[in-house]
């Protein structure tokens, strides 16, 4: 027994040791890599005969399914054509003036007087700026999938509850259909169904039901055990059971998954009108955006972002919707529950009276109002009075931070971009600063700190995208491998085998390369902004609605401002990925810094910390798991948002994607979406461990 | 107390098991012990296994009109043995005769209809639905079984009188306190007239002053509906206030059964009498225990209730130290006099420490 303990205590000690001395050799190895690349350039290219014949099979695998059912899909899609193109005749015929007080009315009685005064608002913009039809096209996408993703979703999340055995299938495949990015989708229902309407439709569906199916389930799962006993020991049959007292008690939750599946169908109906679009709103932000129509394409960005806002506050008014007051029953008649009445009633009214007034019909050409004209003339001015910054912060970004890290300081370092030749001397400095800085680290007890620094200076170097695959093998296997064990380490490895068998190495390092730099700096700046907020609550007031803002426009629409003043182009994809990846990472370190237990805080500052101190010393600590878990989520939006970059021009996975989209190339499309989801896998599994590791190291959980 | 015949036991409890996990059917099934060896043993054995027992061969009767409390600390299985006896929890082994009948053999239909009609329950955070107003959700029950709404309304009505709740039919029970919401949880087990009543540590979840005051209306409502009532509570003084009988249990075994005073007498070990040391005796004697009947009542005397407790009538003795009449039934039994108060306190603070050899457990 005695012995066992020592053993431990021996192996605890020299533990780091033999893993750093590990590392340094991997690090050593790599060097030699790079060092052979002029006599093997394998170890830089993945050599193309080995590289399997990934997309002939699935192309093949998709004509084969294509062939056998093509007829049932094309038959499901002439079928789904009838509902839809019924509700969206429905909707352009039906009078502004009725649309407009039906939206207003369901908004009152979704959350009150602020949500409707905030849909006429944006109602009213829509029809000011004369995309009316445009946005009532889109609308009728929705209209239709959305109640059946909520239909699906709700059908399978039931399954799921009643069979847990089905559970895990359930879920396996709601992980694989979330990571796949959205525009991976488009391409097998291209395939199957054709184009038309009836693919963004489908797409709309296929994205929606997924979180319906989750709030579903959760929402089933946690109706409290004494509320079912009460329901049994009043008698309830199964039956009745379930649905009056499973169902009802889980309302809320599953109406959140209604919010979550509107939001979702939405962004996807956006995104599908790039294949399919006949005159809705994304068609119109996209075709303006392709023509450099920039003023044209931000008011159709702005009807999309209202659109989304209205939706999701609708929808969330609902399930977060409290009877008024107390004793709300005794309150009129009307005012009680019949706001469907009312509106029924109303849009009767306005509908007889608007058959007088044709300017209550369509609405007048006079009242339209070209924004675009002035927007153009705005943005216009912005460029060419800022010219000068524009070029120079372009520039500085590129020479100074992307090019380094993609192509290596090697490479980049020129008279041209940097004033001065990188000479051999230079050279030899660089690598002697780095050798000092890792010695010291590693004098100083910090050895991953070492570790880490010799690599960063080693990539820096040479450039991500010019690393050794070999060098990247070993570095992520063994990385994992620290982090959580073999298993991981063997589902990083497979991972990373997929990307080079597949034959997308080169791209995968450009996503890795573009999102990567796009998360580190969302994640500081991020940080920053929720420590910020979790201290000053004028931030965390000024910050929640922009945040908010954010997370609910389709992510589309983030790109049009960037693309205004900078172009298309690598920069610009970057500002998009930032623009969005950093809300979660403002969101949970926020969350994590005012969770922190006040109990700990009190104990420190009757210690007498400094306000600096205990936020360095005992809040960020404590909150640390949960900032970990932001940069787990700020990587997944930072690759849901590489995708959409890629219509900016970016050169990685996401253009593949699009790529294969605009040929109708099956196996490329599929072979990069799935890709994309490998890298996301690969970053949430490896997030994830890391933080659970931190949090064991710490003694368990914290909070 | 008075005497009880086999006549009028309403539900009866007869060897009891439930394990939780584990594979227990090795020991037993519904019907039969497949190990002869002691209790002890078999629960040895099980927690081996890694099984919970959390009702250990319970058996108890409870009788017509009676409140019988199944006292224990948190884990000790009361939550468990009450549903086994709804079978909202289906016991091990055991038998559990409600009228004679064994309960465990009926169908789901036939339970189904035994809980629509002779049983109610209240939980102890209250298992309301939320999205229900308070008059649907004490009508729940009624509606499960489809009622019409005349009867419906008459019946919610009635037991909405009952707890007190008028004016409030039409809100939310969020918008209620705990207290108030535990009346709806009251009243919607009211609401079938059930013969049973189980109640699983019903005011728990409640400050303390408001417990004391729901176990008052509690007492007030059971002296006019004379239900038969299993009262869980982990809390020794609730279960003297309120039983008539009262059960020990610990680790899912039966310690002791007997009245509150036999308790408080002749605790069985010294885990029950680990209880009964703090007992405030002030609160559980009550006046018929402390009176003297030899003393002359006399004319401006003023009057108590015989099961007043000392601790309500100290402030009236103060006022009138000659003494106070101890009325029951409207007849004067005797009088409480501070010198009586004092010898009949001293008398059982004796009692209760001294040990006394364990009365005969039911
Ligand atoms: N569903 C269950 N599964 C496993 N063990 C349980 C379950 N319910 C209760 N137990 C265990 O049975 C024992 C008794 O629990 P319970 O009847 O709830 O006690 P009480 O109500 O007296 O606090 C406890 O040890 C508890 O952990
Ligand atoms: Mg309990």
């Amino acid at each position: 027994m005695s012995l066992e303990i020592d053993n431990e205590v021996i192996s605890k000690q020299y533990k780091p040791f033999i893993s750093s001395i590990l590392w340094f050799s991997i690090l050593a190895l790599t060097l030699v890599f790079i060092a052979l690349r002029g006599k093997a350039p394998w170890l830089i290219d993945f050599p193309e005969e080995w590289v399997l014949p990934i997309v002939l099979v699935l192309n093949s695998f998709m004509d084969r399914i294509v062939e056998f059912s093509g007829e049932f899909f094309r038959g499901m899609s002439a079928a789904l054509e009838i509902p839809m193109s019924a509700i969206r005749s429905l909707l352009s015929w039906l009078p502004w003036s009725v649309s407009f007080f039906i939206l207003v009315s369901i908004s009152f009685a979704a959350s009150g007087w602020k949500l409707a005064v905030f849909t006429a608002v944006g109602v009213s913009y829509i029809l000011g700026v004369g995309l009316w039809i445009e946005t009532m096209n889109s609308l009728a996408l929705v209209a239709v999938s959305v109640p059946l993703a909520v239909l699906i979703g709700f059908l399978i999340g039931t399954a799921g509850f009643l069979y847990p055995r089905a559970e895990r299938a359930i879920n396996l495949t709601l992980d694989a259909l979330q990571t796949i990015p959205a525009f991976a989708y488009l391409l097998p229902i291209l395939l199957l169904f054709g184009f038309g309407v009836v693919v963004g439709l489908i797409a709309g569906v296929l994205y929606a039901f997924p979180p319906m199916v989750r709030n579903t389930l959760l929402g089933l799962r946690r109706v409290p055990e004494e509320v079912i006993e009460s329901g049994l020991m009043s008698g309830a049959t199964e039956m009745q059971l379930f649905f009056k007292v499973r169902v009802p008690s889980a309302a809320r939750q599953i109406l959140l998954g209604v919010n979550q599946a509107t939001l979702a169908a939405f962004s996807m109906v956006v995104i599908a009108s790039i294949i399919g679009g006949s005159s809705d709103i994304g068609w119109e932000v996209l075709s303006e955006m392709r023509k450099a129509r920039f003023g044209e394409s931000l008011v159709a960005g702005i009807v999309i972002a209202l659109m989304a806002m209205i939706m999701d506050r609708i929808t969330a008014g609902f399930a977060n919707r409290k009877p008024a007051d107390d004793n709300f029953a005794d309150k009129p008649f009307l005012i009680r529950h019949n706001y469907l009445l009312i509106t029924v009633l109303g849009a009767v009214i306005i509908y007889i009276v608007s058959l007088m007034y044709p300017a209550l019909q369509s609405w007048p050409k006079a009242f339209v109002f070209d924004l675009s004209g002035p927007l153009n003339d705005a943005i216009d001015y912005v460029i060419i009075e800022y010219a000068n910054w524009i070029v120079l912060i372009k520039k500085w970004a590129f020479f100074y931070l992307m090019l380094p890290i993609k192509m290596g300081l090697e490479q980049v370092i020129s008279p041209y971009s940097w004033g001065f030749q990188f000479t051999m001397p230079l050279k030899l400095a660089y690598g002697a600063t780095a050798l000092i800085l890792v010695i010291l680290a590693w004098l100083r007890g910090r050895q991953s700190s070492s570790v880490m620094i010799g690599l960063l200076t080693i990539i820096l170097f040479f450039g991500l995208t010019r690393m050794p695959w070999p060098a990247i093998l070993l570095v992520m296997t063994f990385l994992s491998w620290q982090l959580s064990g073999p298993k991981l380490a063997l589902t990083v490895l497979a991972g990373l085998a997929y990307l080079l068998l597949s034959g997308i190495w080169p791209e995968a390092l450009l996503s890795v390369y573009l999102c990567g730099i796009g998360v580190a700096l969302s994640f500081a700046i991020g940080c920053s902004l929720g420590i910020l907020a979790s201290e000053f609550n004028a931030i965390s007031r000024f910050l929640r609605p922009i945040n908010d803002t954010l997370q609910t426009i389709p992510l589309f629409v983030l790109l049009i401002p960037f693309v205004m003043i900078f172009k298309i182009g690598e920069f610009t994809a970057l500002l998009a990925i930032m623009a969005y990846a950093i809300v979660p990472a403002t969101r949970y370190s926020e969350h994590g810094l005012r969770n922190v237990s006040h109990e700990a805080i009190e104990a420190a500052e009757c210690m007498g910390c400094t306000r600096w101190q205990l936020l360095m010393r005992v809040k960020i600590p404590m909150a640390l798991p949960e900032m970990m878990l932001g940069l787990n989520q700020t990587i997944m939006f930072g690759i849901s948002m590489l995708v959409i970059a890629a219509l900016v021009g970016t050169s990685g996975l996401g253009q593949m994607v699009y790529i294969g989209l605009g040929d109708g190339d099956f196996g490329v499309g599929m072979s990069a979406g799935v890709g994309m989801a490998v890298i996301a896998i690969i970053a949430d599994r490896m997030t994830t461990a890391w933080s659970k590791k931190y949090e064991e190291n710490i003694g368990g959980k914290i909070n | 107390m008075p005497n009880r015949n086999n006549n009028d036991i309403k539900l009866s409890c007869r060897n009891v098991w439930k394990i939780y996990g584990g594979s227990p059917t090795k020991y037993f099934d519904k019907k039969k012990l497949f190990i002869n060896s002691d209790t002890l043993n078999v629960v040895k054995k099980l927690r081996d296994d890694g099984a919970i027992p959390a009702a250990v061969d319970v058996s108890f009767d409870v009788h017509e009109g009676e409140i019988f409390v199944i006292m224990g600390l948190s884990g000790s299985g009361k939550s468990t043995m009450v549903r086994c006896l709804s079978r909202l929890v289906e016991p091990s082994h055991g038998e559990i005769l409600l009228g004679g009948e064994d309960l465990l053999k009926k169908s789901k239909s036939e339970l189904i209809d035994i809980r629509r009609h002779k049983m109610g329950m209240v939980f102890q955070s209250f298992g309301l639905l939320p999205h229900l107003t308070v008059a649907e959700n004490i009508s729940f029950p009624l509606r499960l079984q489809g009622l019409s709404n005349k009867e419906k309304r008459e019946k919610t009505s009635r037991v909405i009188e009952l707890v007190g709740l008028e004016g409030r039919e039409n809100s939310f029970p969020r918008q209620l306190s705990g207290g108030q919401q535990q009346r709806i949880g009251i009243a919607r087990s009211l609401a079938v007239e059930p013969e049973l009543w189980f109640l699983d540590e019903p005011f728990s979840a409640l400050d303390p002053l408001i417990r004391r005051q729901m176990q008052d209306e509690f007492l007030r409502i059971q002296s006019s509906l004379k239900k038969s009532i299993v009262f869980i509570t982990h809390d020794f003084l609730e279960a003297l206030r309120i039983a008539d009988r009262m059960m020990i249990m610990r680790d899912g075994m039966v310690v002791q059964i007997g009245t509150p005073a036999e308790l408080i007498a002749n605790p069985v070990d010294d885990y029950v009498a680990e209880f009964t040391r703090d007992v405030p005796l002030m609160r559980v004697l009550f006046a018929k225990d402390v009176m003297d009947d030899n003393i002359e009542v006399e004319e401006n005397m003023q009057g108590v209730q015989s099961c007043d407790s000392v601790e309500d009538i100290l402030a009236q003795l103060s006022k009138n130290t000659k003494g106070v009449v101890v009325f029951d039934d409207g007849k004067a039994i005797g009088v409480v006099t501070p010198k009586s108060v004092v010898c009949a306190l001293s008398r059982n603070a004796e009692k209760v420490t001294t040990e006394l050899p364990p009365n005969e457990v039911v």
